[in-house]
């Protein structure tokens, strides 16, 4: 059981100290080309989540592979770099040019920005033929049949998934009653996601036996069995990481008298994740 | 990276239309004048983004106005509770100036008292949008205070080092009268360490962290 965080929930370059506190650092997601990402503002509290609508802020692939992963390598983090694009041809690049990490997310589900052209399953194939570094496909509750589109996935060479990214979500202010997000929504993350986030992870554990990182509300080490019991394999801190820097510590003494481990491989063997 | 702790609030006093936060400051630094805390306001996701506005022996002090959940739940505080604070964060005011002025408009005047310390006998003007408001003023007696429709911008005169705290339309007016100087901004933040990139700000003509490149920046 490895704890990570989710992707655009930690910087590892100016928070070093929370980053050495994970079992792997996984990066903001990266573009082929730079993204200043979108107008503030960008963030907006509700009852028991955030909105975020950052937009995939990030330095673009080259000013990446040349200033910041030789950074991040620095900091003795098994890292996994998180993939995004708008067509398959635009991740498959990225991942050719990726090398010696513990594993490439795709990030095939960003609520705030356009959805790529290609279908998950087409640009998992097309990165695929491009690196042989393990490659999980984060994918999006919103789909009204997910477990079938990990399987698409699967099929495609994905050798795991990471549920769930953010849904897309909108808050107004309560005298203008206009969005309090420039873009208008956002993604919603925070506790309120974990039934959602459960119940995904174990249909699509259900569905492909694949490994999952699972995230989406996790706070507690208690969350972090009932990601394991529903299928996950490994589990990932998001927003959690804003308010409690030192959650990734906190959580692994939570979790220290549960064996999470021993919850996973017992829920492997039961009944109940392969309905 | 400073750490987050528990502290037991040891005071809520109001002061005109504004609630003062007193917190044990146990073994956190209190940092420099212009940096700010996270402070976890009970009942919500999201710790609120404070500067310190006073540190007397062993407490940290933060003024704050009541303006949305966070806030009111901040207010509502009293002796005894305990709140998770998490700072100091970001970068504050340089104290090297020759001729120092203080202008603080509204609440924004929170991070004045804590910074007039550090630069003894400077002057500082005040504005504010009432009478109630400006009763906030007695945390600086050295102030000379105006009330709407006076400006604080008004009170500046030419050849000092502006540091300024404020909301955004005063800033933008004391930048123009007075470039270089040194300007606290505000920004909705969900971390305040670099994390979240939610309090984006046009820094030189790009977006940028103003918990990591400020909240104070020197205007252009």
């Amino acid at each position: 059981m490895r704890l990570l965080n989710a992707s655009g929930c930690l910087d590892a370059l100016t928070a070093p100290e929370v980053a050495r506190q994970l079992d792997g650092f996984v990066t903001k997601t990266i573009t082929p080309l730079p993204r200043e990402g979108n107008a503030p503002p960008r963030i907006a509290e509700t009852a028991h989540g955030m909105l975020n609508a950052i937009g995939l802020a990030n330095p673009g692939r080259e000013r990446f592979l040349a200033e910041t992963l030789p950074r991040l390598r620095e900091l003795g983090v098994p890292l996994w770099v998180s993939v995004g694009g708008f067509c398959a041809a635009d991740y498959a690049e990225t991942c050719a040019a990726l090398a010696d990490l513990e594993a490439i997310e795709l990030n095939l589900s960003c609520p705030n920005v356009d959805e790529a052209a290609d279908s998950a399953a087409e640009i998992v194939a097309a990165c695929r033929r491009e690196t042989g570094l393990p490659l999980y496909a984060k994918l999006s509750a919103a789909h009204p049949d997910v477990a079938e589109v990990a399987r698409a996935v699967a099929s495609a060479g994905a050798d795991g998934l990471s549920l769930i990214n953010t849904l897309r979500g909108m808050a107004l202010h309560p005298h203008t009653l206009q969005p309090v997000l420039a873009r208008g929504q956002g993604g919603l993350s925070g506790p309120s996601l974990k039934p959602v986030a459960l119940a995904t992870v174990h249909a699509c554990y259900a569905a492909t036996k694949l490994p999952i990182v699972g995230m989406g509300g996790v706070v507690t080490g208690q969350d972090v069995v009932e990601f394991a019991a529903c299928g996950a394999r490994d589990v990932a801190l998001g927003t959690v990481l804003f308010w409690d820097p030192d959650a990734p510590a906190r959580v692994r003494v939570e979790l220290a008298p549960l064996d999470a481990a021993e919850v996973f491989a017992a829920a492997h063997r039961s009944s109940h994740v392969h309905a | 990276m400073p750490r987050r702790e528990p502290r037991s609030v040891t005071g809520v006093e109001q002061v005109g239309a504004y609630t003062l936060l007193r917190v044990d400051r146990g073994g956190i630094d209190p940092g420099a004048p212009g940096q700010f805390f996270m402070l976890e306001a009970p009942g919500r996701l999201l710790p609120r983004a404070l500067s310190l506005c006073l540190a007397p022996a062993g407490e940290l002090a933060f003024l704050l106005e009541a303006v949305g959940p966070g806030t009111e739940a901040l207010c509502a505080l009293r002796p005894g509770d305990r709140i998770h604070v998490f700072g100091p964060l970001g970068k504050g005011f340089r104290l090297d100036v020759e001729r120092p002025l203080l202008v603080g408009g509204g609440i924004g005047m929170a991070p004045l008292p804590y910074l007039a310390e550090s630069l003894p006998g400077a002057p500082v003007v005040l504005g504010f949008r009432s009478d109630r408001h400006a009763e906030a003023a007695a945390l600086l007696p050295q102030a000379h205070v105006v009330v709407e429709p006076t400006l604080v911008t008004e009170l500046i005169e030419p050849g000092h080092d502006v540091l300024a705290c404020g909301p955004e339309p005063m800033l933008l007016a004391v930048g123009d009268l007075c470039p270089g100087a040194q300007l606290a901004w505000e920004a909705p933040m969900a971390c305040g360490y670099g994390a979240c990139y939610g309090c984006a700000v046009e820094i030189d003509g790009e977006l940028k962290r103003l918990c990591v490149e400020g909240p104070v920046l020197a205007a252009a």
